[in-house]
């Protein structure tokens, strides 16, 4: 027996989860031990795979071969730095999620906790057997895993139809981006019926198969990245289910999708051609604008942050393919730059989305509401989620000094370089474009103020919302420490881009370690000093302390004298909770502006209707353009092989004679 | 860390916080006498702090927590700001922690907060002008964030003390593209402050107004605070564009001559910025908010332009 390496650790953790999956199956009925035991358990184990990868970034890579599956085919798992970046992000996500999970679940909602456990943590096993997989079977097999997995946590409330429905939509979306995925392996294995990665990276760098393989896993991982156009079933399935479900699909899976782009784009295939980045920066700027549009005119809360899901994917493809670009002019510190700012950004977006996304989770339970023009005033009756929430909200909208803004900045000094490339045109279109990276960054501050503005603040919308109960003690722990994180992650940029440093160097041979430790570990210079430089902790401590003198000074010289009174609103007397502006009321100047994104039915009744019913309907044309056209086309295509089946057994023997004519008379030649 | 770049940093703060109600009172008295209006004294912005100041304060039975710390930290984040521009030396401790990326972030915080709170007691008005600030926002930021990378594409840096040295003292060298920038700049600088013809800093006419519909709630000392925000945020602007359109006499070292030299140069700069400001907004009229995308989009053009002819016909010397 060998000593148990790293990979041995992680792959131990991992399976740790898909047991407890299965002592919670094996326990149905009790609730208490699922919740209280399992749950925490899962939550320590994610904790553990953090610090386990956190210990293998920097090692060299190590292999493990599985002798499961089929005779010939052993599960080949290999953990390099990318693999344990992501591991890393996996883990510490998890371990917010899950506690709060415990705290979250009730034996009376949806699916049954026991089957929920398995499930939950039977996708967990399947993400890390995704990032560690070195082969095309053990890929496909873990990525399948982790699609039916989410497919049925979705489908967690099934009686109800528009949840089949939308679960349904992801599961089918999902599945032709898993034969887009496939096939691109099978392109790369080539004819060498190899399906190792190791293989793959021998396949040929010339010719037109590599661009092949890289447009099919483009399709494949764009669709379940959310990428423009194949996006739609982001928006319907991430809001119906569970809230930790919800996280963890905004938080956790979106990323397995960009680990598996990053995978093929940088270390299978070897050459990388400057116009694949460029396809991928149009369609991640058009993901992103469109994701941040129809995140400001949603009116359900989940559903606004699904859409800025999108808009954040958006925003990573933006940085993986500025990475491609200078990637492909040699400039490897430049790409690394790039990729940093992405690779950061998953790591952002998957605490603030999931902290969001949680305290939606609470919000539902305490109020049984999802629509936003039905809440309201929350931040007097739910303080904590409040506040964490505040937190999660200004770090989406990527304001300092938090962690979105430092992803931001390193893209926006990344776009800042595109000026020096040595080509004729992109060193001017690119620079510009960085333009649309402050618009989407910009509107995404409004999307969050309006997000959290009328589910927090303001007057309650519903009699009930006064009934409201603050998050449970272990759900407070999820959101502490996902918000600690928010918190961290854009207090300390420096540790992460030290860490980030392996996994630019494995893939694009550049690293900023040096540029960004060399002035100490409060200022970040990801290039050099005079290029540009930020300090988040002198950023945060200088607002504190000024915000603590002013206060000193104000309540020093002067009395501190505070009367609660009836609002003002210019002396207008008459003042009721159906006069503060709606969801879609804050949406009005969006729909307005952006109006070709958006496809409106309105009803606006005469002025003389006695019952007047007011509706504003904002839904996506893609829909209309796009899916609905080509599912009419599948539909007919169908009904015309339906042609075929007649019901009688001596037309089907006569296919079968024909069948067999044929292939004779093609092998005979 | 050396002890005149300290000093520089907290003169520039203390001039900031003294001063910006001065250019606020400046403006206003060139306003009124354009507009043919007896004008109100130079110090009155002053008088009315303090009278803010010492009154009671009467919070909203709604109002949270948030709308009691808002005032605070949207004070802090335009002192901040202040403190982040060059005004009177380029050699500033503060510098190397927040660059002009930063500075249009920390803007953005301010701006949140600032709506949040208008949304917070609920009132028709209240969300209304939140909802107005954040669209106003979204427009003028991206066009605020394209020249500034103009200047910085000029200086190959981000930082506002490099592109002052480099537009200041390097090379004297004309640039074209920084008189469109300059002009996008002016247009973001109104739009942001509240100024005609986006909005109308005087107004409460209700349906027009912007920034005071957000603050109608706030009173006593919460209000002083926030209005002493305004004008740190106005002068924070004026001193942009001057660093970015005007840095000349701007001194690279911090010694007490030339800052006291940098101070009087400020000084008078701003004296003309104030009357130049007062003109635009006599002689235009304020618009519509919707037509406040086309303002805001032809600014964010200008800048676009800006950046595209530094490309095209500065790149190459």
């Amino acid at each position: 027996m060998r000593q148990l390496l790293l990979i041995d650790w992680i792959l131990i953790t991992a399976l740790g989860w898909l047991a407890i999956g299965v002592v919670g199956i094996a326990f149905p009925r009790k609730f208490f031990l699922i919740s209280r035991a399992l749950f925490p358990l899962g939550a320590f184990l994610g904790l553990l795979l953090a610090l386990l990868a956190l210990a293998a970034i920097a090692s060299a890579p190590q292999r493990v071969i599985l002798p499961i599956g089929l005779p010939d085919l052993p599960f080949h798992l290999r953990l390099d730095a990318l693999s344990a970046f992501f591991l890393l992000l996996l883990g510490a996500t998890a371990a917010g999620i899950s506690i709060y999970a415990a705290g979250y679940l009730r034996p009376s909602e949806g699916t049954e906790p026991g089957l929920q456990c398995l499930l939950y943590h039977a996708l967990l096993t399947s993400m890390a057997l995704v990032m560690l997989a070195d082969d095309g079977y053990a890929f496909m097999v873990a990525w399948e895993t982790m699609a039916l997995c989410a497919y049925f946590l979705v489908a967690s409330e099934h009686r109800y139809a528009e949840i089949r429905r939308a679960a349904y939509l992801y599961l089918l979306i999902s599945h032709i981006g898993a034969v887009g995925i496939l096939l691109a392996f099978g392109v790369m294995a080539g004819s060498s019926g190899d399906y190792t990665f190791d293989a793959m990276r021998d396949f040929p760098t010339s010719g037109y198969w590599p661009t092949v393989a890289f447009l099919l896993a483009l399709f494949g991982f764009g669709t379940k990245a959310g990428l423009l156009p194949l996006h739609v079933w982001l928006p319907e399935a991430h809001p119906v289910a569970p809230s930790p479900v919800s996280a963890m699909m905004s938080g956790i899976i979106l990323k397995t999708a960009i680990y598996g782009m990053l995978r093929v784009a940088f270390d299978l295939l070897h050459v990388q051609l400057g116009w694949w980045g460029i396809l991928l920066l149009i369609l991640g700027l058009a993901s992103a604008l469109f994701g941040v549009i129809f995140a400001a005119v949603q009116t359900d809360m989940k559903r606004l942050l699904a859409y800025s899901s999108i808009e954040n994917i958006g925003l990573v493809f933006v940085g993986i393919g500025l990475a491609l670009v200078f990637k492909s002019f040699q400039l490897p510190n430049l790409a690394a730059l790039a990729l940093t700012a992405a690779l950061y950004h998953c790591l952002n977006h998957a605490f603030f989305k999931s902290l969001l996304f949680l305290c939606t989770g609470s919000v539902l339970h305490a109020t049984g509401e999802r629509n936003l023009g039905k809440l309201g005033g929350l931040i007097h009756r739910m303080p904590w989620v409040a506040w964490l929430a505040l937190i999660g909200a200004l770090a989406s909208a990527g304001l300092p000094p938090l962690n979105g803004f430092v992803s931001e900045w390193l893209l926006l000094q990344g776009f800042l370089f595109t000026a020096g490339l040595p080509h004729g045109y992109l060193n001017m279109l690119l620079p510009v474009v960085a333009g649309a990276v402050a618009l989407i960054a910009a509107l995404a501050g409004f999307a969050m103020v309006k997000f959290f503005g009328v589910v927090f603040l303001g007057q309650p919308r519903e009699e009930k919302l006064a009934q409201a109960h603050d998050a449970s003690r272990l759900e407070r722990y999820g959101l502490l420490w996902l918000a600690a994180g928010c918190v961290l992650l854009g207090l300390l940029p420096n540790v992460i881009i030290a860490l980030l440093d392996p996994v630019t160097r494995q893939l694009v041979g550049g690293g900023l370690r040096y540029a960004a430790t060399s002035h100490g570990w409060w200022l970040l210079a990801p290039i050099s000093e005079d290029r540009a430089s930020y300090s988040p902790a002198a950023f945060l401590a200088s607002i504190a302390l000024f915000m603590a003198f002013v206060y000193w000074m104000v309540r020093r010289y002067y009395h501190g004298r505070a009367q609660r009174v009836a609002a003002w609103d210019c002396g207008y007397p008459l003042q009721t909770s159906r006069m503060q502006d709606t969801a879609e009321g804050f949406g009005q100047p969006i729909r307005r502006v952006f109006s070709p994104f958006f496809k409106r039915t309105r009803e606006h009744p005469s002025p003389f209707d006695a019952q007047p019913r007011y509706r504003s309907v904002v839904e996506d044309p893609l829909w209309y353009w796009l899916y609905l056209p080509l599912a009419r086309l599948v539909e007919y295509g169908t009904r015309l092989i339906a042609f075929l089946q007649q019901g009688r057994i001596a037309i089907y023997l006569l296919y079968s004679f024909v069948t067999l004519l044929t292939l004779l008379v093609l092998t005979r030649g | 860390m050396n002890f005149y770049a300290f000093l520089a940093q907290l003169l520039e703060l203390v001039v900031a916080l003294v001063l910006a109600p001065l250019l606020t009172g400046w403006i206003n008295q060139c306003r009124a006498w354009l507009q043919n209006r007896s004008a109100p004294p130079l110090l009155q912005t002053y008088y009315t702090l303090s009278k803010l100041f010492h009154k009671d304060v009467l919070l909203a039975h709604n109002a949270s927590s948030l709308f009691r710390a808002a005032p605070y930290i949207i004070f802090s984040c335009m002192a901040l700001s202040c403190a982040i521009v060059p005004t009177l030396s380029t050699d500033l401790i503060f510098a190397p922690a927040a660059d002009a990326i930063a500075l249009v972030g920390l803007f953005a915080l301010a701006r949140v907060f600032i709506a949040l709170a208008g949304m917070d007691v609920g009132t028709s008005f209240g969300s209304l002008g939140s909802r107005r600030e954040m669209f106003i926002g979204f427009l003028a930021e991206p066009a605020l964030l394209m020249v500034f990378f103009t200047a910085s594409l000029i200086s190959r840096s981000t930082s506002l003390s490099t592109i002052v040295e480099t537009l200041a003292h390097r090379e004297f060298v004309i640039y074209p593209s920084l008189a469109f920038a300059g002009v996008a700049f002016t247009m973001v600088s109104l739009a942001e402050n509240a100024r005609v013809p986006i909005d109308n800093p005087t107004t409460h006419l209700e349906l027009t107004m912007i920034h005071e519909a957000m603050i109608l709630e706030y009173s006593g000392r919460h209000l002083a605070l926030i209005e002493w925000a305004a004008s740190l945020k106005l002068f924070a602007y004026s001193c942009l564009g001057i660093a970015l359109f005007f840095p000349f006499g701007i001194p690279e070292a911090a010694d007490p001559l030339s800052l006291l030299l940098a101070g009087a140069t400020l000084i008078l700069k701003l004296a003309i910025g104030g009357i130049v400001l007062a003109l635009i907004e006599t002689l235009s009229a304020k618009m519509r908010i919707f037509r406040a995308p086309e303002f805001l989009g032809t600014a964010f053009l200008l800048a676009v332009l800006a950046m595209l002819v530094h490309l095209l016909l500065e790149a190459g010397q």
